[in-house]
């Protein structure tokens, strides 16, 4: 027996789009057309393919040659753009669609769940559906009756479980269909953006309850947006790049080499050099911003809880050699509320000898930063003067989610953009009141 | 552990495939499970509720009595009519609700069919499967019906399960090419109604198949649901006609359309998902 639990090779789909041809040049071409239409559809009928396939002469390869190999046991991510190929391929895998070309092989049972609640019916009660999407989901019926209670439990809808789904508030609706999704237990589970229902408890619910799923040694394929989590369960990543594998390896590379991919286009500069609206001497001149990681590498994208250096760009006026410089920024969230700032005299350092181009950097490790765009202002003085402030501030901090407190949590809605980790203890306080008494 | 039998192999498959009917029997619990969701919510939120079951083959059954019965004075194979014509709208209702839901259930499954893999075969078997409380409630009131009239059934009753049968393989078959045509081409939706109104009246319902000689009588076997009705009034109510040959001459037909049916659909089954 061998240890691989998914192998495909150079699996690929091919979808008919709905290109139209040239406008018809003549009456008697459209006529013709229109009357063979009908035949050619039929005969493509019968050859088995999709209807339409016979207009359609434009093509697209929603994936393309997709080779890879997933061990017993790995629980394994699969992340992406939108329209990438990522659900085709877990399409391909739980066997909803064929593959144009190519082959996988699949060892063991699987379960996929591209949607949680396919197949609930609105009319049915709490109880009936969750027998009828067990099934659908491939449970044998002895199976739901063991673990009903449990789904039950965990879906926290007790009381409404004889009432009929349509009365369901969204919230209890999605939480039912995850609670059944959850206690399907197959041998490979194929996961498609599930976890993106419900209020963020729930959520953590789920995330944790992906956890224990991966912690029992089956074999795991989770497509999703939610890049946190996915880097605190998977150990590997795939990336997915117009329809192809673009990398393969650890999840926190494969994560940021998305997020530079994804971002690039993203503009985060502000003509610097240009911009006349700014105060100040002019002694020194900031030109530029970017971020890097702590390899010196220039990265688009931050991500709560990186360790990211802010660096600044400036030239000196001709024959200027400024003693006591003083640099600060500030980030400001979308709203242009000011977040925090930060001057290097604050941590005690100003800066002597400055070279006629160079680079002030600021490295701040754990970024307490939630997702978002914030802009960075920045400010130079030279003892206590003005040197520059660009008015419009320095350019744009893009932040990704991120693993901020090391548990894959998230952590609280944008609206709360900072974050702060701490350490929670419990103390016992009815102990000492017993000892008054006594 | 799995062994190494539990192996899937996914890839493209060319021309006519295999039925694959040990895995339908492995998802027979979801059959159960569908054609009972079905079942529960046919008649939910309506007000007259199951009787729905019996008011359509009962008043088509008044309808006909009127006008083909009295009025056309259309013979019954000495039977008194309205029972005559009951006994083939029993078995004709079924078949034709049978065929309307499993032309239309792919379509209605859609989203299921793109989110879950299971043996796609399972929507129209548990469409047709769906009616057949319709048609107990409906023969309920036939054997009612025949107690009024004093008619009692022959050792021949005992056949009425092939009959009834018939009526699966019938509806099944014609359900399978519909339904996988109608993935592609949502003209089916339109063509089921018209086809169901022009089969009734291909039908020996209003009017007895003795009608014809031989060899047309035979021949007109052709559509297996003359081999039914006839079967039901020569089972239930003793007509003196021996409709053998007829049934054989249906039974084979239906079972064609089965086959031939079946194959299709899994030949399309690959572009479900793709188009529906």
């Amino acid at each position: 027996m061998s240890d691989i639990a998914i192998r495909t090779d150079c699996l690929s789909k091919q979808y008919h789009i709905g290109i139209r041809h040239n406008e018809y040049r003549t009456l008697r071409d459209t006529l013709t057309d229109a009357l063979a239409a009908p035949f050619r559809r039929v005969k493509s009928l019968f050859r088995g393919e999709p209807y339409g396939a016979a207009d359609m002469k434009e093509k697209i390869w929603a994936l393309k040659d997709v080779s890879f190999q997933i061990k017993r046991g790995e629980v394994v991510g699969v992340i992406g753009e939108n329209g990438a190929g990522k659900t085709t391929l877990l399409k391909i895998l739980s066997r909803i669609t064929e593959p144009t070309e190519g082959q996988a092989e699949i060892h063991g049972r699987v379960g996929s769940l591209l949607e949680v609640g396919a197949g609930f019916h609105p009319e049915l009660t709490g109880r009936e559906n969750v027998y009828l999407n067990g099934a659908i989901l491939g449970m044998k019926k002895a199976e739901i009756v063991h673990k009903f209670e449990e789904i039950i439990d965990f879906a926290m809808i007790e009381k409404f479980i004889d009432t009929p789904v349509k009365y369901y508030s969204s919230g209890m609706y999605v939480r039912l269909a995850f609670a059944v999704a959850a206690h399907l237990e197959p041998e490979i589970l194929l996961v498609d953006e599930v976890l993106a229902v419900g209020d963020a408890h729930f959520q953590r619910k789920c995330l944790s309850k992906m956890d224990e799923v991966a912690t029992t040694g089956r074999t795991v394929l989770f497509v999703s947006h939610n890049l946190a989590a996915v880097e605190n369960l998977c150990k590997r990543v795939l990336l997915i790049e117009e329809g192809r594998v673009a990398m393969s390896g650890d999840a926190y590379t494969v994560v940021n080499r998305y997020l530079q991919g994804v971002n690039s286009a993203v503009k985060n500069t502000i003509s610097l050099v240009d911009s006349k609206d700014r105060s100040g001497d002019g002694r020194i001149r900031l030109i530029s911003f970017h971020l890097e990681d702590i390899k010196g590498n220039k990265v688009s994208v931050a991500r709560s809880g990186m360790d990211v250096v802010f660096a600044f760009g400036f030239h000196c006026q001709e024959g200027e050699i400024p003693r006591n410089v003083d640099i600060g920024f500030s980030i400001h969230s979308e709203r242009d509320q000011t977040l925090f700032v930060l001057y290097s005299s604050y941590m005690g350092q100003v800066f002597d000898k400055l070279p006629t181009v160079g680079i002030f950097r600021c490295h701040i490790p754990n970024l307490p930063l939630h997702s978002g765009r914030y802009r960075v202002g920045a400010r130079v003085t030279i003892g206590q003067e003005e040197a520059d402030w660009p008015r419009g501030g320095v350019g744009y901090l893009e932040v990704a989610e991120g693993d901020f407190y090391g548990t894959g949590n998230k952590g609280f809605a944008r609206s709360a953009p900072f974050m702060v980790s701490g350490q929670w203890t419990l103390t016992d306080d009815s102990a000492p009141f017993i000892e008054d008494e006594s | 552990m799995p062994s190494d039998s539990d192996v899937i192999i996914v890839k493209p498959s060319k021309g006519w495939i295999s039925l694959k009917l040990e895995e339908l029997w492995e998802y027979r619990e979801l059959l159960y499970f569908m054609a009972w969701r079905d079942i529960k919510v046919r008649y939910k939120q309506t007000v007259l509720g199951a009787a729905w079951a019996i008011i359509q083959p009962f008043f088509t059954m008044v309808v006909f009595s009127i006008f083909f019965g009295k009025l056309a004075g259309v013979p019954s194979d000495g039977l008194p009519y309205p029972i005559f014509a009951y006994a083939a709208l029993v078995p004709w209702t079924f078949f034709a609700n049978g065929l309307n839901m499993a032309s239309n259930s792919l379509v209605g499954s859609a989203n299921l069919i793109k989110k879950v893999y299971f043996p796609r075969l399972v929507v129209p078997i548990s469409g047709v499967i769906s009616g057949v409380v319709d048609f107990v409630l409906a023969f309920a009131v036939l054997l009612g019906m025949m107690l009024f009239y004093g008619i009692l059934p022959t050792v021949n009753i005992m056949w009425l399960p092939l009959f009834v049968l018939l009526i699966f393989i019938t509806a099944l078959g014609v359900g399978f090419w519909l339904s996988a045509l109608n993935v592609q081409f949502r003209d089916v939706r339109y063509t089921v109604p018209f086809l169901t109104q022009f089969w009734l009246f291909a039908t020996p319902i209003a009017y007895p198949s003795s009608l014809l000689s031989e060899p047309w009588r035979t021949l007109y076997g052709i559509n297996p649901m003359v081999g039914v009705v006839e079967g039901f009034r020569w089972a239930l109510l003793g007509a003196d006609t021996a409709p053998g040959p007829i049934i054989a001459v249906s039974a084979l037909v239906a079972l064609a359309i089965l086959v031939g049916g079946a194959f299709y659909f899994r030949r399309m089954e690959k572009t479900f998902a793709d188009v529906v």
